[in-house]
């Protein structure tokens, strides 16, 4: 069946096939270059569970949703064998419900939740090893050397060479999507939203917001639309900003460092001007918002732009001229398109490896189609791509809120509150570009109207192996820059 | 060399001089005031999310609240927040700010232990553990050493080594898988050490708290020196009620 982006529709006009022609299905829509798994996943349905696929039909704008009733006991024909982009999907499943994939390559822990079927702890998780005497590993993590969030990653190494890295997540999961089932309140829902990944509140929070919305049937408030879109440009303004900071950091470039963390701030404290708070906690509510873009604000957005502008043009000149900067990201930590392709990159990382995955172009939603944005597309696949499309999306990003600002209209005020009513029996897939990449939100509600399943893919679902795939054969001194060229959440991960 | 020191100089001036009485720009969410105004008081309680409201007298915990600002819109002649970013405290019951209270809140010096002020007073390393933390507070205190805020100048900083530390910054509600993890870089930190709570996740589990994948029982017989509210922390409430904790007059 055929649905469109945030558009709610009744979950019982999802053909449910037989596994065999659900597997057959999927591998063949998956195919194409411009098809790619947004969401695939479990869910408990009669006794026993129901699968459900979500793909993306990229040229077309539509999303393509399958379903298949299995048994916990069935021992099922493994998508990945085929797609590799579905491996972290069916790890999930066999995670939390048992499901046996026969010729998966090796059914990992994904992220240890608290209730999977799965015994073991993550002190337990096999890790792939080579047994040799010209080998050694090195383990990094959990806890990381800087401020981050905690991961492990685990490095086969000849020398400097690092010929393999696995990276073991699940550190972070704090049971999320049990929360937002178990918490009634649509405040406390907003809030979970807005919690998933703090670099990605904006996002996640609009992502759920117009998931919530379709659920309800509100009509789409103007103000509501222009405000969030304008959050979300820049809220990728202000994290572009600081991974190129991070990025000249991890190479020892102080000035790159300095400027961007600088040039940074003014960013992130307009969200502080607009709403309280520095990542926009507290601005995006289903429904309502109780932070209007006022005009006052929207000169203090031109002022602060005009200001950032002129100085990040010209360091970012400078590091994309500098030779010490260009010898260190160029050709380092390559993927290449028919990898991208493979794994199913999206977003930021895609993009740099030659895939124009951006559903604001693809799927849009929001004010996107009035903008009628190009996606920043490179091809190199290194980190120089990786920092590249950054820089350029800062530039797209402000003059997209210039325009936004241009057509800007009186406000239209909203009630407050709760006043939303979900309707029973819907699904609703809500697709939003953060930063970083796609975020894919699944809402079902129950017959008497309650949410019944609430998933959450992260672009880093997708992009984590990107990473593993990019440090094979870099020296290991370059698996910082590596890492941060990528910048993957692990609590959007973990959940 | 030359556009170098030219990009520079276009950056003029960046740190914040006084980190104890800068304003901060818009409209922060800080310290609550909670007026004598006779409302409805269940209802604010029901619409907290995160259960930071108590009624009778009606009082906000900052250890538990999400700094949503829904209260102050539901109820502004009762509820509102002020700018101000002094709301750490190294007593948890100083983090309850109820009606008709309008005092700043401040670490009770009475309570630091001696050697904290007599050892770290003029040097402190801090290791930080992300234990489910969604990666906000973990950037504010990334930020607390960047250009602006400059915690460094205080002899201040967060190093890569539990070894290295002189104590443990924590963040995240405290998932069961880091919990482990967070005790053993706890233990590795020398003594006598300190244990600050960084952020409202960390301090009560927030929106988190009750969730089954978490373990907050680690905590449990911990000394914990030093209570920073926010969600995420303002680097400010960082670095200011770290100065406190050290007593530092002079900052
Ligand atoms: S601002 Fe704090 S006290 Fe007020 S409703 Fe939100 S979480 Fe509760």
């Amino acid at each position: 069946m055929q649905i469109k982006n945030g558009e709610a529709f009744d979950t019982s006009d999802i053909e449910v096939l037989s596994y065999p022609d659900f597997y057959g299905r999927v591998v063949e829509l998956l195919a194409p270059e411009t098809h790619h798994c947004l969401s695939y996943f479990a869910a408990p349905h009669a006794g026993s569970l129901r699968l459900y696929a979500f793909i993306a039909i990229d040229e077309n704008a539509f999303i393509e949703a399958l379903a298949a009733d299995v048994a916990t006991s069935d021992t099922l024909q493994a998508i990945t064998a085929e797609r590799p982009e579905m491996h972290v999907f069916e790890r999930d499943i066999h995670e939390v419900f048992g499901i046996e994939f026969a010729g998966h390559p090796w059914l990992k822990p994904l992220r240890f939740p608290h209730n999977r079927l799965a015994g073991g702890s993550v002190y337990d998780y096999p890790f792939f090893n080579i047994e040799s005497e010209e080998f050694h590993r090195v383990g990094v993590g959990p806890i990381h050397a800087g401020i981050i969030e905690p991961g492990h990653f685990r490095f086969i190494c000849e020398g400097e060479k690092i010929h393999h890295l696995e990276i073991q997540l699940g550190w972070q999961h704090r049971g999320w999507e049990n929360l937002m089932l178990s918490k009634k309140k649509m405040l406390q829902r907003a809030i979970l939203a807005e919690n998933i990944a703090g670099d990605t509140t904006v996002a996640n929070a609009t992502a759920f917001a117009l998931a919530y919305e379709a659920l309800a049937a509100a009509d789409p408030n103007p103000t509501l639309t222009f405000e969030r879109t304008l959050a979300l440009e820049q809220e990728r303004i202000a994290v572009h900003t600081g991974d190129l900071s991070a990025i000249c950091t991890d190479i020892a470039y102080q000035l790159g460092n300095a400027v961007f963390g600088r040039l940074r701030t003014p960013m992130i404290n307009f969200f502080q001007k607009w709403c309280g708070s520095r990542f926009a906690k507290s601005l995006i509510r289903p429904g309502y918002t109780n932070f209007h873009f006022t005009d006052a604000l929207a000169d203090d957005w031109q002022k602060t732009a005009d200001a950032f502008e002129p100085h990040f043009r010209e360091m970012a000149d400078k590091m994309f001229d500098l030779p010490s900067v260009l010898s260190r990201i160029e050709r380092t930590g390559v993927v290449s398109t028919e990898t991208a392709v493979r794994i199913g990159l999206v977003g930021m990382a895609a993009k740099a490896s030659g895939l124009a995955r951006d559903v604001r172009a693809t799927h849009p939603y929001l004010d996107y189609a009035s903008l009628d944005l190009k996606p920043v597309v490179k091809n190199s696949g290194d980190v120089y791509a990786r920092a590249r499309v950054r820089y350029e999306e800062v530039l797209q990003s402000l003059a997209n809120i210039r325009s936004l600002i241009a057509q800007k209209h009186e406000i239209t005020e909203t009630p407050k509150g709760d006043y939303l009513k979900l309707r029973p029996g819907k699904t609703v897939v809500s697709l939003v570009e953060g930063w970083r990449g796609v975020l894919c939100h699944v809402a079902q509600t129950s017959q008497e109207g309650q949410i019944s399943t609430y998933k959450v893919v992260d672009p880093s679902v997708h992009n984590w192996m990107g990473l593993a795939m990019a440090v094979r054969g870099n020296g290991i001194s370059d698996f910082p820059i590596c890492n941060k060229s990528f910048d993957l959440s692990y609590c959007g991960h973990d959940l | 060399m030359l556009d170098s020191l030219k990009i520079l100089f276009h950056q003029g001036k960046q740190y914040i001089p006084d980190v104890t009485t800068t304003d901060v720009p818009g409209i922060f969410r800080g310290r609550p005031v909670i007026s004598d105004a006779q409302v409805d008081e269940t209802a604010l309680v029901d619409l907290c999310p995160t259960g930071a409201i108590s009624a009778n007298p009606l009082s906000i915990d900052l250890g538990r609240c999400a700094f949503c600002a829904e209260c102050m819109f539901a109820c502004p002649q009762k509820i509102s927040f002020t700018k101000d970013y002094h709301i750490s405290a190294n007593d948890r019951g100083a983090l309850v700010v109820r009606a008709g209270d309008n005092r700043p809140i401040v670490v009770d010096p009475d309570k630091v232990r001696a050697e904290v002020k007599r050892l770290f007073g003029r040097s402190l390393k801090l290791r930080e553990v992300s234990a489910g933390g969604d990666g906000s507070c973990e950037m504010e205190l990334n930020a607390t050493g960047n250009v602006n805020f400059d915690i460094g100048r205080f002899g201040i900083s967060f190093v890569a080594s539990p070894r290295h530390a002189d104590g443990i910054v924590l963040t995240g509600p405290i998932s069961e898988n880091m919990a482990d993890p967070f005790l053993d870089a706890y233990n590795a930190v020398p003594d006598p050490k300190i244990l600050i709570l960084a952020g409202t996740d960390a301090i009560s589990g927030g929106i988190f708290d009750g969730s089954p994948a978490l373990n907050r029982s680690v905590l449990d017989g911990l000394n914990v020196d030093l209570y920073v509210p926010g969600n995420p922390v303002h680097p400010l409430t960082f670095i200011n009620g770290v100065l406190d904790m050290l007593q530092r007059k002079n900052r």
